[in-house]
């Protein structure tokens, strides 16, 4: 009997194949390659700024202005980078974009999720969508457009001191434009939640409203607090909005209707222009991006873990 | 209906208790549809007041003029040595003739725009030979910003009495109409509002996701098919998924600096193009795209797999003849999805250099550029309040192409939906 080989052809055929996938791992590992190239350009010149600035003064410094004089005898020559201003100059206007799309969003999803008509859900869901696949660009022009001078208006005919980049109108901006995330992660998370749960609570005589606040909310509060983690992760790292709408002076305030900045602001502003690359008011920019990618990195990562948690708990 | 007991039960007539929980549950009700309600109207709004300022941009003031050409006019031999602006300022002194003093007249010349100029030279070299026939030329002039905003939108601005009455009386004689400006869609950027356009943005904003989509679209599907078909499940490549969607949350400014440390500091790659600014939007698109390509292949069922592995062929070929063509319309509805993202970015852009005053149509990926977001930026940033309509209008070109490369999304996965 003939001895058939079926391994010759064979063979050829799997040094191929195994090079079509090393072809793919390596494109799978430019993924990695990216997380990489960040922490390396990002870590390189933020130490190089710590060479010249003390990393004390960086971050419990209360004075911005990297400005670095011309005549390098003059006063302030060095500037100053204490970034306690801008860090809360973007928590503020995060905490106002929250403030407004935490019971806007959570209202949304609750609405989408339990009381509205198939109809009006296929509505105003793609509607949330478009709101969220709007460019911040366009939310920045709205914001110093109509937002800030309606703003103005209002509070200085109630007596109020306004600036005319207020803190506000940047945070109503954002607000809105992240309501969409925590809508639409909260509605995912509370259509997880186990119908079983309300056909108890239903059964108990409870209504639909304390069901949900009672029963479903509860149940679904891990995911819903991802969700407000993510956007608030996303509200640190803004920049169109704020660079639109919230002012250049590191003013360390909690006046919601003062010109503040933002850590993002001010990375615009620093490398947008001509730039020397050796300066510390250069570099002091990769700090502060430096500061932003740890910070919404680690929000990421535990609302990940949270939302992750969650769907283990009901799956 | 009587108990034992003999008393009455009314089943109609609520207690107060469950009064107030009704009450509670109506008002509960109302706030979810008021929230919703609420986000829907601001959307309408923002569009719509958009829309409403961005019309505007899409007309131009044009003035109709008769500039006569001198006899001995260099024109058709070589417009390029012809004194346009004087000719221009002759005719104007022809149509008014009462106007005197120098003050008064330089008031006068800046009805037109400096377009007019340009314009101009375009009718001369259509113009007949000299000689040949009468010297006058009727031509519709671009009016200036100024002019435009009166005409249009009865906004005098820096406009004086005086060049209020001019308007007025061309506007009797029928010498002023507002045509559709093509010059919008046609020019680059200029400091003249009335002359400004977003050709060289959309240019730009075309070169920049030609290179966005042939880098991040190979590579994400690609990685997403070794993550998804051939990585061994592990330590390793759940590193590699929580790193993805890490990646994905991570603000755009972030990548905007790495392209300037790495690909303009670091390779030395031109400032401001249309190259670097694509490289960066693809590393943005690429966890985008491994995602939702990942999703595509795990909807694909492994009975698929089971049965072409059951007839004898080998995993890449039953990957690549069976599963990625079934997975391909879930992979580019992603992709698109992604791409629509990355055409309204602009952070990143600001990064590294694609926030010039371009005035020219980018013909490569290394000459500098600008993107349509940016210009938006840019011309809201301008003092002149004739920019704003033309920000609306850009913001309104923007918003089209976006909704149509989303719809272009739904239309595939509703067609290519499959159940298995």
């Amino acid at each position: 009997m003939k001895k058939v080989s079926f391994t010759t052809r064979r063979r050829s055929g799997r040094a191929a194949e195994r090079l079509i996938v090393g072809a793919l791992a390596v494109c799978s590992l430019l993924a990695v390659g990216v997380t990489v190239g960040i922490v390396f350009s990002l870590s390189a010149e933020t130490y190089r700024f710590f060479e010249r600035v003390p990393l004390e003064e960086f971050l419990f410094g209360l004075q911005w202005s990297p400005q670095t004089a011309i005549r390098s005898d003059q006063v302030g020559a060095a500037g100053a980078f204490g970034a306690v201003p801008l860090i809360s100059g973007t928590l503020l206007i995060s905490a106002i974009a929250m403030a407004v799309a935490t019971p806007l969003g959570l209202a949304s999803a609750v609405y989408l999720a339990e009381y509205a008509s198939p109809r009006a859900r296929a509505f105003f869901k793609p509607a949330l969508e478009i709101l969220a696949g709007i460019p911040s660009v366009v939310y920045g022009f709205f914001a110093a457009l109509m937002i800030a001078p309606t703003i103005r208006l209002v509070g200085t005919g109630a007596g109020l001191e306004v600036a005319s980049e207020s803190a506000l109108a940047a945070g109503l901006a954002m607000g809105i434009m992240i309501l969409p995330l925590v809508s639409s992660l909260s509605d995912d998370v509370i259509n997880t939640v186990p119908q079983s749960l309300r056909d108890a609570s239903y059964g108990m005589g409870a209504t639909q409203s304390e069901t949900i606040r009672r029963v479903i909310l509860p149940a679904a509060m891990p995911g819903i607090a991802g969700s407000l983690l993510l956007a608030a992760s996303s509200a640190i790292g803004e920049t169109m909005i704020v660079v639109m709408a919230a002012g250049m002076a590191a003013n360390l305030t909690l006046n919601p209707l003062d010109a503040v900045t933002t850590i993002t602001v001010q990375i615009v502003a620093l490398l947008t222009g001509d730039q020397e690359f050796d300066s510390a008011k250069t570099l002091s920019a990769f700090a502060l991006g430096a500061l932003l990618f740890v910070v919404t990195l680690f929000l990421n990562a535990l609302a990940q873990k949270i939302v992750q948690h969650f769907r283990e708990q009901y799956d | 209906m009587t108990d034992t007991s003999g008393r009455t039960l009314d089943f109609t007539a609520r207690p107060a208790a469950l009064r107030r929980r009704h009450a509670a549950e109506a008002r509960f009700r109302m706030a979810g549809r008021l929230a919703i309600l609420l986000a829907f109207g601001f959307l309408v709004l923002m569009l719509g007041a958009i829309a409403h300022t961005g019309t505007g941009a899409l007309k131009q003031t044009q003035i109709r003029l008769q500039v006569a050409l001198p006899a001995d006019a260099p024109a058709s031999t070589d417009p390029a040595k012809a004194d346009f602006g004087g000719l221009l300022k002759q005719a104007l002194r022809a149509r008014f003739p009462e106007v005197s003093g120098r003050k008064d007249k330089r008031r006068l010349y800046r009805l037109l725009s400096i377009g007019a100029e340009e314009r101009l030279r375009e009718a001369m070299l259509e113009a007949p030979a000299p000689g040949a026939q009468e010297r006058v030329l009727t031509l519709w002039l671009p009016a200036s910003d100024e002019v435009d905003l009166l005409v249009k939108h009865d906004q005098p601005g820096r406009l004086g009495e005086q060049e209020q009455r001019w308007v007025a009386q061309l506007r009797e004689s029928g010498e002023i109409r507002v045509a559709f400006n093509r010059g919008f869609f046609l020019n680059g950027d200029s400091r003249e509002p009335e002359l400004a356009g977003i050709a060289s943005a959309l240019a730009g904003t075309a070169w920049t996701l030609a290179v966005c989509f042939a880098l991040s679209f190979p590579i994400g599907i690609l990685g997403a098919i070794y993550l998804e078909e051939f990585a061994r499940k592990g330590r390793w490549s759940s590193f590699i998924e929580v790193n993805i969607n890490n990646l994905a949350a991570v603000p755009s400014i972030v990548f905007g600096l790495l392209g300037l440390a790495v690909f303009l500091n670091l390779f030395g790659l031109p400032r401001s193009s249309p190259l670097v600014g694509g490289m960066v939007l693809a590393l943005m698109t690429l966890p985008t795209i491994i995602i939702a390509s990942r999703a595509a292949l795990r909807a694909v069922p492994p009975a698929i797999r089971e049965a072409a592995l059951g007839i004898g062929a080998t995993r890449v070929q039953t990957v690549f003849h069976h599963v990625v063509p079934l997975a391909l319309p879930g992979m580019l509805t992603g992709t698109i999805v992604g791409m629509a993202r990355a055409l309204g970015e602009t952070a990143p852009l600001l990064m590294i250099g694609m926030v010039a005053f371009i005035v020219d149509i980018p013909g490569s990926i290394l000459e500098p550029a600008t993107a349509l977001p940016v210009q938006i930026f840019l011309w809201a940033d301008s003092p002149e309040r004739a920019f704003l309509e033309k920000t609306s209008a850009a913001i309104i070109v923007l918003i089209t192409f976006l909704v149509f490369m989303n719809l272009i999304a739904i239309l595939m996965r509703m067609k290519f939906r499959k159940r298995f």
